[in-house]
């Protein structure tokens, strides 16, 4: 069994404009001690539907299974998700500024957090817990650097930060929602070496939500792809840069600049409404190999390759597969 | 002056004072060419001051010291007013598609300011020349009267672009144009800005913190840390021939979409995070984090000139420039007093 198994995952919002379907029927499997990167545009869903299973969504419609570990954490109590975020579910986000109170000692938001879950622990050896914790995610003299404040940190040692408290409690998964997207190329490449590092001592599965292909290449093992809230194709991380499947994922690399020649080839038009979808697939629009059926019935996410991991919601035949990919 | 130069900077200082009293060196002594038809791209990370010294040659900041030659004429000491005349040839285009238009005015309006401004067309003729603008950048010119709130990022930024367009700009400044974007719609925007470019014969200073946007769409390319140049070069040997330290290290911090070259390859992670630049470390900018320090880059700054065997084109501010094939990775700084 999966370390954590989301099934049919459906969430929406009602706005005054009509009803949000932010995700629509969601499936995939995390495995232990694996990174699942879960990548899409803005507004794919990408980052609603964790939000969704660690409880963060408020006054959403929401239905399906998200069994962690034996517990379902769509039907869980606010108790239970409490008791499982953090000590369980490490979680960090794009904005560490944001994440971390700005009138608070960086020692003191550790040990906090690490208090909230241990009540046994003494208010002594969660402060030397937390010192190990920021000299394990880098931090230079942590013994002194613990008494800062977050704005004496800068961006990437903040996300550092952000690490060493979603790790405080050896959780058996990470949320990552595009955990380095605010910070500069070389501080990235620090921040995903310590992500790698720490997946490497501790065995913790990682779920990294990225836009960013490059971040996905280099982290992930096993990739889902998102558009306009379903998943159009999952993969093992070599088969969707290499043996993809779908028309979207195909389009998304090709509109990288480092895959192109003189000219790029960006994907037409842009993404749906998520209020008004169209009938059929949602990247029939856009796509190039449209035809009929696509604008009537929404294509399935089926397999296409010999291994069951590969599948795609697409109508294209199977083999399609490597023809439109070379 | 060599006849193709469009703009010239030359010894560009930058500072901004802070509330206690110290002064930020954003730009610290920049100069650099931009040449008629060709596109600069300027990279670098958080603070390294391309979007300042972006808007030093714009002239929308006052320099510190130093000059902005566009046409051989000196702009840094020009009135708003004497000014006027210049910004129809230079035009911005900024990162922030909703930043940057006013949400309360109309997207024919916004795109007519240019012609409002400078007294160029009035009424239907106005109205005309705007959706044909419209028209060229992609844009449906039976929008002409919605809201920039009704538009998508990626048409947002075609706004944009149409409204720096209007007065057929010599030099077109781009901070950033498809940072906001997603990438597929960014491929659309920097395809137009391609087209555009070969159609009216314009030069491009375009600005990114993103490597691979930068490297497709330029002819030349400077890389800044700390307020420098480090390195200045044709796109292709500043990819193929790297010399500066800082430049290996920003290529291969770049996340590369191939998992076959993530994983082959050796990054060079370097330590530490970029120094402030309100205390520039002495010496060359780069030498607390450089792999390959030594003493000299700590007591003297190095020039920016043409090092090894490399062209004039080719210039580097380094006294131990890399080598082609040089492993950086396992280079170890030496930094101790013999």
């Amino acid at each position: 069994m999966a370390l954590l198994e989301v099934r049919d995952l459906q969430v929406s919002f009602d706005t005054p404009d009509g009803t949000v379907r932010a995700v629509r029927g969601l499936s995939y499997d995390v495995e232990a001690g694996q990174t699942l990167a879960v990548v899409g545009e803005s507004g794919s869903g990408k980052s609603v539907s964790t939000q969704t299973i660690t409880g963060l969504t408020r006054g959403a419609t929401v239905s399906g299974t998200a069994f962690f570990d034996g517990t379902d954490l769509i039907t869980a109590d606010q108790s239970t998700l409490r008791r499982l975020r953090g000590a369980q579910i490490g979680m960090i986000f794009q904005d560490p500024l944001s994440s971390l109170h700005p009138q608070y000692r960086i020692g003191w938001q550790i040990v906090e957090m690490i208090r909230a879950h241990d009540h046994e622990i003494s208010k002594q050896d969660a402060r030397k817990r937390a010192a190990e914790l920021l000299t394990l995610v880098g931090i230079p003299r942590a013994a002194e650097r613990i008494d800062d404040y977050p704005h004496q940190f800068s961006g990437g040692m903040r996300q550092r930060v952000m690490i060493a408290m979603a790790m405080a409690l050896d959780p058996a998964l990470l949320i990552a929602d595009e955990p380095t997207t605010a910070l500069d190329v070389t501080v990235q490449a620090q921040v995903l070496n310590v992500m790698r590092r720490l997946q490497e001592q501790f065995g913790t599965a990682i779920i990294l939500i990225t836009h960013d292909l490059g971040v996905v290449a280099e982290m992930a093992d096993e990739v889902v792809v998102m558009y306009a809230g379903a998943v159009m194709e999952r993969a093992p991380r070599r088969d969707i840069f290499y043996r993809n499947h779908h028309p979207y994922t195909q389009g998304l690399l090709a509109s990288l600049p480092a895959r192109s020649g003189d000219r790029l080839t960006p994907i037409p038009g842009t993404p749906p409404s998520l209020i008004s979808l169209p009938k059929g697939c949602p990247f029939a629009a856009r796509c190039p190999h449209v035809f009929d059926k696509c604008r009537t019935e929404a294509p399935p996410l089926i397999d296409v390759a010999r291994d069951p991991r590969h599948q795609s919601a697409c109508w294209l035949p199977p083999e399609n597969s490597e023809a439109i990919a070379s | 002056m060599n006849d193709d130069v469009l703009l010239k900077v030359e010894d560009v200082r930058k500072d901004f004072p802070t509330q206690s009293k110290e002064v930020v060196q954003a730009v610290a002594g920049v100069s650099l060419e931009v040449h008629k038809g060709e596109t600069l791209g300027l990279v670098g990370e958080t603070g390294c001051g391309k979007s300042t010294l972006a808007r030093c040659m714009a002239h929308l900041y006052d320099v510190t010291s130093g000059s902005v030659t566009f046409e051989g004429k000196d702009i840094t000491k020009l009135s708003r007013k004497a000014m006027r005349p210049l910004r129809r040839d230079v035009q911005v285009i900024f990162q922030d598609p909703y930043g940057s238009l006013n949400p309360r005015r109309r997207v024919g309006s916004i795109i007519g300011d240019p012609f409002a401004i400078h007294n160029i067309a009035t009424g239907k003729e106005r109205k005309k020349k705007v959706q044909e603008l419209m028209e060229l950048v992609g844009l449906n010119p039976e929008h002409y009267n919605r809201f920039p709130a009704e538009f998508s990022g990626g048409q947002r930024q075609r706004i944009g672009v149409a409204r720096a367009l209007a007065l057929r700009p010599k030099l077109v400044i781009c901070d950033e144009p498809v940072s906001a974007l997603d990438v597929s719609i960014q491929a659309q925007i920097i395809n137009l800005l391609a087209d555009l470019q070969k159609e009216f014969d314009l030069t491009y200073v375009f600005i990114s913190h993103d490597l691979s946007v930068v490297r497709h769409v330029s002819t030349r390319i400077a890389v800044m840390y700390l307020g420098k140049i480090v390195e200045l070069a044709p796109t292709d040997e500043l990819f193929g021939q790297t010399r500066h330290p800082y430049t290996r290290a920003l290529l291969s911090a770049l996340p590369v979409a191939d998992p076959d070259t993530a994983d082959s390859r050796e990054q060079i992670i370097l330590g530490g995070d970029i120094p402030s630049a309100t205390n520039p470390p002495e010496g060359c900018r780069f030498h607390t984090r450089c792999p390959k320090a030594k003493l000299d880059c700590a007591a003297e700054e190095p020039p920016l000139e043409s090092v090894l065997d490399d062209s004039w084109q080719h210039r580097t501010a380094c006294f131990y420039p890399l080598t082609v094939g040089e492993d950086l990775s396992t280079a170890v700084p030496d930094l101790k007093a013999s």
